[in-house]
Formats: structure tokens, sequence, C-alpha cells
């Protein structure tokens, strides 16, 4: 049998009743997706059925330190996804930019900031994309940046266009775009997708629904910021990102 | 004290392919060195199918035990806008590779010098998989507080065994049988 949208939307339904049953109860914020998160089909054989063993932190935790980038790992044009090809890429020019952080506020600096994301039309330069809509020449899709002195990053790009997926019938994704980072420590790795205010598919997808707090949810849509538009160029997008985990800096400060 | 809530995670998708793997990603030896090891396995799924949609990331102390890290992972050429690879020297202690239409991959490296019991720490991501998981590839077994906190058939998934030629075998299964010790650091 064929999963429709309204089967996934009810799914979805129990789930968010479930969560906000389990807050009222007393229970902390789940700022992240639970792995087993069956709306996501893809996620019933690829999620532990163990719980998780905590590492208790020492100084010792190679994990409270991480990999660095610097200058040799970036080229100059690879926060301009436009400027990549001879030809201008189809599409809306758009600038993102924001800062990346860590939970106590601290910017994250000189650290690595990874992009991808489908054309205008929502197709992936990736051979195995088979969304009948038409690829760009003048467009691949990945940046690179490090971030400044005080954790901003800066990336011009397309809008990227929503796409077909066969989660279930009629499945879309909204326009979204991958991001990947580091922290100072390998335990604050992120990867994770920024989406588009007021994009009409939000509330469709079980890949953002499954984050299933409403503040958490929120936090992974970019604001439209008139003050980032560059006139006759691009419309602006902001978008800060906060990383979960400890680092080093926390066991020196006795936290 | 500023508490700021986290960016929620998400899946890395199908289609990372031509944006994260780069090359030489699993060659975190440097050139040259007769000590490096080769670091392998399968990633497989709840069925025990093996995975071939999987990135692999891997961290590390180097062989005198400092988690120092070095630029040059994925070092760019300015001319082309493509990859030059590592410089041949430096040993970053990153690498990432994906995994192949068998659910293999492979990482060539230095030995870690750090902490007593050596291990490699591993981060996977998935489609399908909406929070990435770490784990540690242990080269030895030894006096060590996670591995003593587990049971023997736990401890196990977590210990790579020794092959021919200054090879380890670390399977990940993301579920199931045998699952692999998932490990939390919050
Ligand atoms: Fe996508």
């Amino acid at each position: 049998m064929t999963l429709t949208q309204a089967d996934i939307d009810g799914e979805l339904a129990e789930i968010r009743a479930g969560h906000e049953k389990a807050r009222a109860a007393g229970a902390s914020v789940a700022h992240h997706p639970p792995r087993d998160f069956p709306p996501y089909r893809s996620s019933l054989l690829r999620h532990p059925k163990q719980p998780l063993v905590a590492v208790r932190r020492d100084p010792e935790t190679v994990e409270l330190s991480g990999p660095v980038f610097g200058r040799t790992d970036v080229t100059e044009l690879d926060h301009d996804l436009t400027r990549q090809h001879a030809g201008e890429p189809l599409g809306e020019r758009i600038t993102v930019s924001g800062r990346l952080l860590d939970s106590a506020g601290r910017p994250v600096r000189g650290q690595l900031v990874e992009l991808w994301q489908a054309n205008a039309s929502g197709r992936y330069a990736h051979r195995r994309d088979q969304h009948p809509a038409p690829l760009d020449p003048n467009f691949t899709g990945v940046g690179r940046v490090l971030t400044g002195d005080d954790g901003s990053y800066r990336f011009t790009t397309i809008k990227p266009g929503a796409y077909p997926w066969r989660n279930h019938e009629n499945a879309w994704r909204p326009a979204h775009i991958h991001f990947s980072l580091f922290g100072s420590a390998f335990t604050q790795r992120l990867v994770t997708q920024m989406y588009f205010p007021g994009d009409p598919l939000l509330a469709y997808d079980p890949i953002l629904q499954s984050v299933t707090d409403d503040a958490a949810r929120a936090r992974l849509v970019a604001a439209y910021d008139h003050s980032l538009s560059r006139p006759e160029q691009s419309l602006g997008y902001r978008w800060d990102i906060v990383l979960d985990g400890p680092s080093a800096t926390w066991i020196e400060e006795g936290r | 004290m500023t508490y700021l809530p986290p960016t929620p995670s998400h899946t890395v998708g199908p289609f990372y392919g031509y944006a994260l793997p780069f090359p030489g990603g699993g060659d975190i030896a440097p050139r040259e060195r007769s000590d490096a090891i080769t670091l392998h396995g399968y990633v497989y799924d709840g069925a025990g199918e093996p995975v071939p949609d999987a990135l692999v990331e891997f961290w590390q102390a180097d062989p005198g035990g400092s988690v120092a890290g070095a630029p040059g992972s994925m070092r760019r050429d300015p001319v082309t806008g493509g990859f030059l690879g590592r410089d041949g020297v430096a040993f970053t202690g990153f690498g990432r590779v994906p995994t192949d239409a068998d659910g293999h991959y492979a990482v060539r490296t230095l030995p870690p010098g750090a902490p007593t019991v050596p291990y490699i720490s591993v981060c996977v991501f998935a489609r399908g998989l909406t929070h990435h998981l770490f784990t540690r590839a242990y080269l030895a077994e030894g006096p060590d507080a996670l591995l003593a906190s587990l049971t023997p058939e736990r401890r196990a998934t977590l210990i790579a065994r020794p092959e021919p030629h200054r090879t380890h075998r670390f399977d990940i299964r993301l579920q199931g049988e045998e699952e692999t010790v998932f490990l939390d650091f919050a």
C-alpha cells in the first residue's frame, strides 16, 4: 500500500501530540530529532535500538579536540557558488550569512563551513538524482568558507528549488541548503539543513518535522534580512548556527 | 551563564556525494610512512544489508599523542578550484570517506599515540540517520573506562580486529544483533 501525505500527516500529528504530552509531564526539550522517526522511512533500519553509552569526560578524551582547517583548505571563490563556472547560474541570487557559535555564545573562529544544495530547478549535480528537472551547467551547488574572528560566514548562491522524493506518494522536500559544521571539538560536529521562511512545504516534510519541538524547528528556518540584500544583486537571508556538545575549554573551565 | 539552544541536526541525505568526500580523504597517513596502518570495514543496517551511502569521518591523536591536528586535509588548488590532496607531510588527524556500493570504507592512517589504550574516533552519517553517531575503533584492548563499562559482547563491537599487513577490521552495525556501541558525550 502506498503511503499518502495524509498518512504521513497523521503520523506526524500523533508524534507531536506525544511530544507535547511528554513536555507537559516535565520531559526536557528534545532539540535534535529522534533517530527512530517512522514518518521518515529511511530511518527505520538505520537507527540503533540500544541506548547511547555516556562517555565520562576527562582530559584524555580525544573527541574533546577536533579537526582544524586553514587557508589551504578553501579557495577564494569557494564561498561564491555563482562564480564557479564560466556563465551565470539560473535562479534567484541570494546571500546567506550568519554566525557560528557554541552553546555558551562564543564564536567558533576559523572553522570550516561546507554547504551543498540543489539548483534553482530542484536538481542536484549528483548522478543518482533522477528528478527530471534540468541540470544547470553553470551551477554545481557546493561551497566552503572559513568562519571569521566573530564566527561569521557568508555565501553567495542561488535559491534552491523544491524537489520530489520517494518517502511517500507526492512527497516534496521544501527548498533547503545542506550545511556541514565543525566546532573546536569533534563532539560539536553538526550536519543539518537550512530552510526558507514562508515555504508552504515546511509543514509537510517529515525530515523537518522530525524535529518535534516547535522552537527547535524554527531555528532551522533562516530569516529574510533586508540589510543583507544587495542592490541589483541578491536577496539576503540570516541564519545563525549554534553547536551542541562539550569541548576541551569546558573542561578547563571546570564545567 | 549564557546558554544558546543548539541548531538541530538533520540527515546528510542521499546526495552529499559530490560535495563532502574529497580526493585523499582516507589517506590520513603521510606518504612513505612505513608505520601506516589500514582501518577498514563495512557499514550495515538493521536488516544486515550493507549501507552504500554512509559517510564516515575519523579523528585521532598523532603517533606522539598530540590532538592539535593540522590544516590541509582538503587542500585546494587556487588555480583550478579542484583538490590538491594533502601535502604528503603533515598529519592532520582527520579523515572522511563515503562507503562504496558494497558498504565498505577504508582509511590509511598512523597509529594514534594516545590515550593509553589507542582508539580512532569515528563519526557516521547516512541517509535515514537523522543525527550522526559517534563510536570508537579501539586498536587494542586494555584498561579503559569506556571498555570496562561494557559487557564483553558489547565491548567486542568497539575492538578493531587485527588482520595481516598492519590492517584492522572495524565493522559498523547501525542496528540489530551485534549493534555497534554508539557514544554520548553530552
Ligand atoms: Fe537535499
